[in-house]
């Protein structure tokens, strides 16, 4: 069963005048409970993407169907996006429908994540670390379907992203929401994802699908991860600067 | 610590700056030629405690109060209304930005006649007239605050299907308190000073109408008596309504 099917033929923003293309004959779909990570250079639409797979941008040619029966989604923005005036505890009650009376499943959530201590705190008293792992909670208290990510653990100090990145994989692991993961880091995107999807440089194309079947688990540092970015890098020395479409087609051929 | 000292040096000030106030008044009152022209301090305590025992005065207050309140909601309801629809489309700003500048520029002495001519001498009027005085200057406010809202909030809405209702009171509303706290300053600091006028122009009550008759009589004590009790409700609705309030509504800034 398919939870998630792209199909974006096209999608150009107006910008003085003339059309820029974000994305162009991007298709692909993904299985559900996979973890799916986008990896591509600044610039290729990645952003673009997940806010059409998300419904927040209709604008575009081309369709997204999303899996039926699939109950809430979630979304890490690239920065935490908390809602200020609410606490800690307000802002990942905010995910839920209808809104809780007493304690539940928010507080449950977020004393598991360690932020029992700052339940009634407010975002402005949190550390950047602490804003994002709230950000995930809101995320996941919904139990979703089906999880964006877009670059959420970027300028974060490297232990602090790595923690964080290994909450999301237990948090994955449960219940195993189709997760979509969008980061221009290659190693992240080797450590975390069950497939790798590489875009070109804009407008974003699809040049490399690549399914990953190393053990779990795997730090961003650990042997396995480094070798096959080693081999990735050896094959296609363009791979992070977004390859050229026909590198690719040579390479299949 | 320094924060604190800082604080009870400026209640210091202040209680000096009043007392200067004070002394300022009564050595005037000392200057004047006859003693009615300005009264002192305690003179015009003695007329206010009169007034207040007689029960004229906290009538009269009650009922402009009452008509502060009606215009000042009515404003505040209508202002916001069309300042928010102003704010978020481009298309209903460029329609009604001309009638906004209109009616900044309207005198409100000519609004509170025409609605006097038109509405007659009542009280719906009265109000009426009150509170268009203020709309324009309440959606000018609250344009400014709609078109600052957080459009990356509002997707995060989006993405958590929230209901109209949450996502108003939490999302929307948020955003727009501090503009909702400007208005409503600016607002009642305006509509305390319109609603006199509308009275004295057409109500037989009211703080308005009666000032009109204390300048008829030449009666400077009792006009000052009067202005000296709405300041002290001015002062107090400040300080124990608008000012919780906002402390209140700004609590997640610590």
């Amino acid at each position: 069963m398919n939870t998630l099917e792209v199909a974006i033929r096209r999608k150009a923003y107006r910008h003085d005048g003339a059309d820029i293309v974000a994305l162009a004959g991007l298709d692909f779909t993904v299985p559900a409970g996979q973890f799916a990570c986008i990896l591509g250079p600044s610039g290729c639409g990645k952003t673009t993407l997940l806010s059409i797979i998300a419904g927040l941008d209709r604008a575009y040619d081309g369709s997204v169907r999303r899996a039926a029966g699939e109950r809430r989604l979630g979304m890490v923005f690239q920065t935490p996006r908390l809602l200020p005036w609410l606490s800690v505890r307000e802002n990942v009650r905010l995910a839920l429908e209808p809104p809780p009376r007493g304690e539940g499943r928010a507080e449950e959530l977020l004393r598991e994540m360690q932020l029992g201590a700052l339940i009634d705190a407010f975002p402005r008293q949190l550390s950047g670390g602490q804003q994002r792992r709230v950000a995930l909670a809101r995320a996941f208290v919904s139990d979703p379907d089906l999880l964006l990510l877009d670059e959420p653990f970027q300028s974060l100090d490297a232990p602090t992203a790595q923690h964080l990145r290994e909450l999301l994989l237990t948090l994955w692991a449960r219940r195993r929401p189709t997760i979509l993961f969008v980061t221009h880091d290659l190693r992240e995107a080797l450590s975390l994802g069950d497939r790798v999807l590489f875009l070109s440089a804009g407008p974003g194309r699809l040049v490399l699908d690549l399914p990953l079947d190393l053990p779990r688990p795997r730090g961003p540092d650990s042997a396995a991860v480094e070798a096959l970015r080693k081999r990735l890098l050896e094959s296609y020395p363009d791979l992070l600067r977004g390859l050229a479409a026909s590198a690719v087609a040579e390479s299949a051929a | 610590m320094p924060v604190q000292s800082l604080r009870g040096g400026d209640v210091w000030l202040r209680g000096l700056s009043a007392a200067g106030l004070l002394a300022l008044w009564q050595a005037a009152a000392g200057l004047a030629s006859a003693p009615q022209l300005l009264p002192g301090p305690a003179a015009v305590a003695a007329a206010l405690a009169r007034l207040v025992a007689g029960g004229q005065l906290p009538l009269d207050l009650a009922i402009t109060l009452l008509r502060v309140a009606a215009s000042f909601a009515l404003a505040l309801a209508a202002g916001a209304a069309i300042g928010i629809a102003m704010g978020r489309s481009r298309r209903v700003d460029a329609l009604f930005d001309l009638w906004l500048v209109l009616g900044l520029n309207i005198p409100a002495l000519v609004i509170i006649y025409l609605c006097y001519l038109w509405g007659g001498l009542t009280e719906a009027a009265a109000i009426l007239a009150v509170a268009l005085n203020k709309v324009p200057n309440t959606a000018t406010i609250l344009r400014e605050g709609a078109r600052a809202v957080d459009r990356e909030l509002l997707q995060v809405a989006d993405v958590l299907h929230l209901s109209a209702m949450r996502r108003l009171r939490q999302v929307y509303l948020p955003q727009l308190y501090p503009y909702l706290m400007a208005a409503t300053r600016s607002g009642l600091s305006l509509i305390w000073k319109i609603v006199l006028v509308a009275e004295f122009v057409g109500r037989s009550n009211g703080v308005g109408f009666r000032l009109n008759l204390y300048f008829q009589f030449f009666d400077i004590t009792n006009i000052l008596a009067y202005s000296a009790s709405f300041i002290a409700v001015v002062l107090a609705v400040e300080a124990w309504a608008i000012r919780p309030l906002e402390r209140r509504l700004t609590r997640w800034r610590g």
